[in-house]
């Protein structure tokens, strides 16, 4: 288990104090897949290196399985960090060691010897479905092959816990899609916790079961992925959940009051709400976007509707009378 | 002066010279310039892994004082002329080899004045390292020593053979200097030929073969160079 206990970090520079995470407290449970979203300068970064301490953090606690790091001496620490393993955008891979050789190399930090360190690292080349390219360099390698070797190279030392640092950010979608297979099957198989950070809600919603949106060095909202993005409640978990903005500036506030709806299941998401407040109430509801996404095995669906003012009552009875459906007025200016 | 360039003595002057002395100069010159940059990277290569790892956010910081007296003897040695810096270096060459003339004693001053121009080129090649690798390293639980020994240096290695060149075709430079102070080689027939006998054909020959000389390191150091570098493609 990671938890985070009032974890603040404040960076001294040259243009005064960066407060870049302010009183975060995540509790991560074992064997999870955990993803930290946040847009650029949210803090993600600094977040994930208060895990293995690459950040130390200005105040509060950081207990992974039990051990405090922040007050570990060097020495310990680096024993500690043979558990909590990294994986980054841009790989950091050592260019001048061949595939393997760069898979051995934190087996040679902790001392294993070269023949049986060589034989695991040619075992997980193999996990990550490149067994031939032991003898390869980095470079000859594409991105995608490059981060399977930096995944076999974070499990050489058997880690509890692995981090991965915008660690698909570089890759294009398809690659993408296969780097977080292979990490889900990790997770699965070896039920080791994984760490996700990402400016992406495709990554977290295709392997994450918790979710953090981290917003200017704060957590504003927690909890399942299912939760979270089907009825985000902070405007910073809006933004990425109904990105683009479009839905508030459509219409005329003056005349019409909004309504979000979420649909929570396929039965409700195939009722022809639209049509029925039309037929049953004589509403005439604007429809100012609509959107369904999968989100662990379930359809969500959640739709904006402008209503005409006057007529704004009957139709929030209405809605709620139908189950399975979370209704809320959208005020304006707050997606 | 070089009006009788090629007159018939001249040209039998060479001929003797080419007989008689310049095997065993270019000898001398090779193994001076090989030996001296053996030295000067023995001491210069842990002095530039200093400048580097030792700064503040380095992997294994100094204190503040040491890195900055370590900065202002580099930068002395360095600002110091070689022809004064060999005379300079008199008593040391005499407490080391045990005089101050020959071809074995100009190998001091040239240590002297390479090993802190190695330890720059050292610190421009470490810096050149991506900092990401180092903070993987980092993350694997690497200590500073293995992220030095494991990690900065191997990964620079290409770019480290190709300024130990830049110093090699230095220091063959400079060891033709210490023709002035009794070192032998080339330098030292070009000087004793040209300077004090006006002798300008043997000269020529003489500087013909020092550049010669660094044409053929600098070519085998650029390939070395290339040929260990494992980023570049299909090889």
């Amino acid at each position: 288990m990671i938890e985070l206990k009032h974890v603040s970090k404040v960076f001294e520079t040259a243009g005064g104090r960066v407060e870049a995470l302010k009183d975060i407290s995540l509790t991560i449970p074992d064997g999870d897949v955990y993803g930290i979203i946040g847009m650029s300068g949210a803090g993600k970064s600094t977040l994930v290196r208060c895990i293995n301490m690459l950040e130390r953090p200005t105040s509060g606690e950081v207990i992974v399985n039990g051990n405090r790091l922040d007050t570990m001496s060097p020495a310990q620490l680096r024993a500690a960090r043979r558990d909590i393993t990294m994986i980054f955008q841009r790989f950091n891979l050592l260019m001048q060691r061949n595939c393997l050789d760069n898979v051995c190399f934190p087996m040679e930090l902790a001392g294993v010897s070269r023949r049986e360190a060589a034989s695991r690292a040619q075992e997980l080349l193999e996990t990550v479905g490149l067994p031939d390219k032991a003898k390869a360099y980095p470079a000859q390698l594409s991105g995608g092959q490059q981060q399977r070797v930096a995944i076999a190279r974070a499990l050489a030392t058997n880690p509890k816990v692995l981090l991965c640092d915008e660690a698909t950010s570089a890759l294009d979608p398809k690659t993408t899609r296969q780097i977080l297979e292979l990490i889900g099957d990790i997770n699965r198989k070896l039920g080791i916790t994984v760490v996700i950070i990402t400016h992406q809600m495709s990554v977290v919603k295709s392997v994450c079961n918790h979710v953090a949106i981290l917003d200017d060095g704060e957590v504003v909202e927690d909890g399942l992925v299912s939760t979270v993005f089907s009825a985000p409640k902070s405007a910073a978990a809006r933004h990425l959940v109904f990105p683009g903005g479009a839905d508030v500036t459509v219409s005329d506030p003056a005349q019409e009051r909004r309504i979000r709806l979420i649909f929570r299941s396929a039965k409700t998401t195939s009722i022809p709400l639209v049509a029925r407040l039309a037929t049953e109430e004589n509403i005439a509801a604007n429809v100012i976007s609509a959107s369904t996404q999968k989100l662990s095995e379930e359809i969500y669906g959640s739709m904006l509707l402008g209503v005409p003012a006057a007529q704004f009552d009957r139709a929030w009875e209405f809605l709620n009378g139908i189950e399975n459906l979370q209704v809320e007025e959208a005020s304006v200016g707050v997606q | 002066m070089y009006s009788n360039l090629f007159s018939p003595e001249s040209i039998e002057e060479l001929t003797a010279a080419l007989q008689t002395q310049f095997l065993p100069a270019i000898w001398e010159t090779f193994y001076v310039t090989l030996l001296s940059t053996a030295f000067a990277i023995v001491i210069g290569l842990p002095l530039g892994v200093l400048l580097v790892a030792g700064e503040r956010d380095g992997v294994l910081p100094l204190p503040r004082w040491l890195m900055r007296v370590l900065n202002v003897l580099i930068n002395l040695l360095r600002s110091i002329p070689f022809l004064i810096l060999m005379i300079m270096v008199f008593p040391l060459s005499r407490l080391i080899i045990g005089t101050t003339v020959g071809t074995k004693a100009t190998i001091v001053p040239l240590v002297v004045a390479a090993f802190p121009f190695v330890a720059r080129l050292v610190e421009s090649s470490l810096r050149e390292l991506d900092p990401n690798i180092i903070e993987a390293a980092q993350s694997m639980g690497a200590t500073p020593m293995q992220i030095i020994c494991k990690v900065m240096i191997p990964e620079s290695v290409p770019s480290l053979l190709q300024n130990f060149t830049i110093a090699l075709t230095t220091i063959l430079g400079y060891s033709a200097m210490s023709g002035i102070i009794g070192g032998g080689g080339l330098g030292k027939i070009a000087i004793d030929y040209g300077y004090y006998r006006y002798k300008y054909l043997v000269m020529y020959a003489a500087v013909i073969l020092l550049i010669l000389l660094v044409q053929l390191f600098q070519s085998v150091g650029t390939k070395l160079a290339a040929k260990c570098d494992k980023r570049l493609k299909n090889r």
